[in-house]
């Protein structure tokens, strides 16, 4: 029973859908524990990564595809720290009202129809069969860990520039942003794209790896996506920046795995969302679970040993 | 060379409402480069709105500001602070608490960027070196903890630090609000010297806010009062020198037409 749960090919598909996730994870780290902003385009981001990804695979090329699924999420990204930089909209106000655009525009892309199919259509993965084809059954997860590790190492680069530095103190303090001759409107438009431009290259990569897009699949996202940044954050801690990414990535391939595990016993898909949930408040309210407990602890320590000097007392 | 005009400078906040505040009624003032001015006032006399209209926290409802003789009236925030250094009382303002103090100074000297690609540059093994050798300057051991985060420090180590970044890259002007005011008397003390003393080699042309009366007096070469939106008194030099904690306390009142009704400012007459 339990070989067949934790078998190799679980575990491989667990690492594939998490180096893919992975990248969505990536954005929420650079937009929310960076930039301190709860961005809510998410969702909607994912889908048009993926609707794009589709339509450019389906005429064009599917590398090209993954190149326009990026530009789509800079666009994204663009708009939604327009509302909030310029217009003064609220950033969480900004997030659901590109979110709700999005689901148009994903289904205009789309072509007006709720799913599009890749089955005959070469994709990066179909692709990579044949180039690494030495590697057997691995060569998926050796491209989508590829893919990951460039975004990694591009993510801990880009944050040690000056742009970077200032990105991070832009949801650190803005105010000293501006007082060292920054623009925080600046720095949010770029952390903002380059977020977009993460979120829908996975949207694309998921697109060409299960041959298909769905109009629903970007639909709770967002709290997938801070279940793996918060378990990549509570489990491989958040000391250096090096760590707090390889922590994302390795929140988002337990995520996947734990998914993998409930599905095998049998859980029904339709009940997934519901699963992800619970692992997300379980993964984001551990560190005051774990407060509580010691204080109750200590609580106890401290009541037993009274009643003890009590006793002797009398 | 007049390194600051400021030409009467108006500004009302939530104008036509019962919250009206006037809070500039004209100010105008001339600075010397190199001019080393206190202000005092009791509070609400608009000395920190003056601060933030010269910074670009807003911009003045009238009136000009020129610094350097370039016209800023309408320049934005982040532009100005290339030029301008500002110090709040809250030793928490000025820097990044979760980044390390390494890439806070980093920040600050990006201000002397000149080339439009330094955004993409990285900490180099000269500024590091360039940091330590400012951070030893400040005689708190600071230059071996250059990669631990500044939310670590005391508040008074974090004001020296918001000092050397304020300053780093010379301004041209450094508006200092009371910022050492929510310091322990002794790293106070400390700050004030370092300020006195960064400001002096560098020549820097200097506004520093203070309700301590002595300090209003002893620093710098010129003291400003302030009341209700106005600077109500300007001595400098030789009327300067011969003037008491009394005597300004006396001018305050005469100026203002009313007695002091700051606690502050009383108390700090009866400590010395």
């Amino acid at each position: 029973m339990l070989a067949s749960i934790f078998s190799l090919n679980v575990l491989q598909t667990a690492l594939e859908l998490g180096c893919i996730y992975g990248l969505v994870a990536l954005a929420l780290f650079l937009s929310y524990s960076i930039l301190n902003i709860a961005d809510l385009s998410t969702d909607g981001c994912f889908t048009l990564g993926c609707a794009v990804a589709c339509q450019v695979a389906l005429t064009g090329h599917p590398i090209l595809a993954l190149a326009a699924a990026m530009a789509a999420g800079v666009c994204s990204g663009f708009v939604t720290a327009f509302l909030q930089t310029r217009l003064g909209v609220e950033s969480i106000m900004a997030g659901i009202i590109v979110n709700t655009g999005l689901y148009t525009i994903n289904l205009a892309v789309m072509g007006f129809s709720s799913t599009m199919s890749l089955v005959k259509t070469p994709t990066i993965f179909s692709m990579a069969k044949t180039s690494l084809g030495f590697l057997g059954s691995w060569y998926k997860l050796a491209l989508a860990a590829g893919i990951i590790a460039v975004a990694c190492a591009a993510m801990l680069g880009f944050l040690g520039t000056r742009l970077g530095l200032s990105i991070r103190a832009t949801g650190d303090n803005a105010a000293m942003v501006r007082a060292s001759s920054i623009n925080p409107a600046f720095t949010i438009t770029v952390g903002l794209c380059v977020s977009g431009a993460l979120c829908a290259l996975s949207g694309g990569l998921l697109a060409q790896y299960q041959k298909s897009c769905d109009i629903n699949v970007g639909t709770g996202m967002v709290t997938i996506a801070l279940a793996s940044l918060i378990i990549g954050e509570t489990l491989v801690g958040k000391r250096t920046m090096l760590r707090r990414i390889l922590g994302v990535v390795f929140g988002s391939c337990l995520y996947r795995f734990i998914v993998a595990v409930a599905l095998r016993f049998n859980v029904p898909a339709a009940a997934m969302k519901l699963v992800s949930a619970i692992i997300v408040a379980v993964a984001i309210s551990m560190p005051a679970i774990r407060e509580h407990f010691a204080f109750e602890k200590r609580r106890h320590a401290a009541r037993a040993r009274r009643t003890v000097t009590n006793r002797e007392g009398q | 060379m007049e390194m600051l005009q400021l030409n009467d400078l108006h500004k009302t906040f939530n104008p036509g409402t019962v919250n009206e505040k006037v809070a500039l009624a004209g100010v105008s003032l001339q600075m010397e480069a190199g001019d080393f001015a206190t202000i005092v006032g009791s509070n609400g006399a608009g000395k920190s709105t003056l601060f933030n209209a010269i910074t670009g926290g807003f911009i003045a409802d009238e009136g000009s500001i020129l610094l350097g003789g370039q016209d800023i009236t309408f320049a934005p925030e982040h532009q100005r602070s290339k030029v301008i250094g500002h110090l709040f009382q809250d030793p928490l303002k000025g820097t990044a608490p979760n980044m390390t103090i390494e890439e806070n100074l980093a920040l600050a000297y990006l201000r002397a960027g000149t080339a439009p690609n330094a955004i993409f540059s990285r900490i180099s093994r000269k500024d590091k070196a360039l940091f330590r050798e400012k951070l030893a300057l400040l005689d708190m051991g600071l230059e071996d903890r250059m990669k631990q985060p500044v939310g670590l420090l005391s508040g008074g180590q974090r004001q020296a630090l918001t000092l050397l970044m304020a300053t780093l890259v010379t301004p041209k002007l450094l508006l200092l609000d009371e910022h050492t005011a929510a310091l322990d008397p002794a790293t106070a003390e400390k700050v004030l010297a370092l300020t006195k003393s960064i400001v002096a080699e560098k020549k820097i042309t200097c506004l520093m806010v203070t309700h301590n009366m002595h300090q209003a007096l002893e620093l710098g070469n010129r003291t400003l009062m302030m009341d209700a939106g106005r600077i109500v008194f300007d001595v400098k030099g030789a009327a300067r020198s011969k003037m008491t904690v009394d005597d300004l306390l006396e001018k305050f009142r005469e100026n203002a037409g009313k007695n002091l009704d700051n606690d502050r400012i009383l108390l700090s007459k009866v400590e010395k």
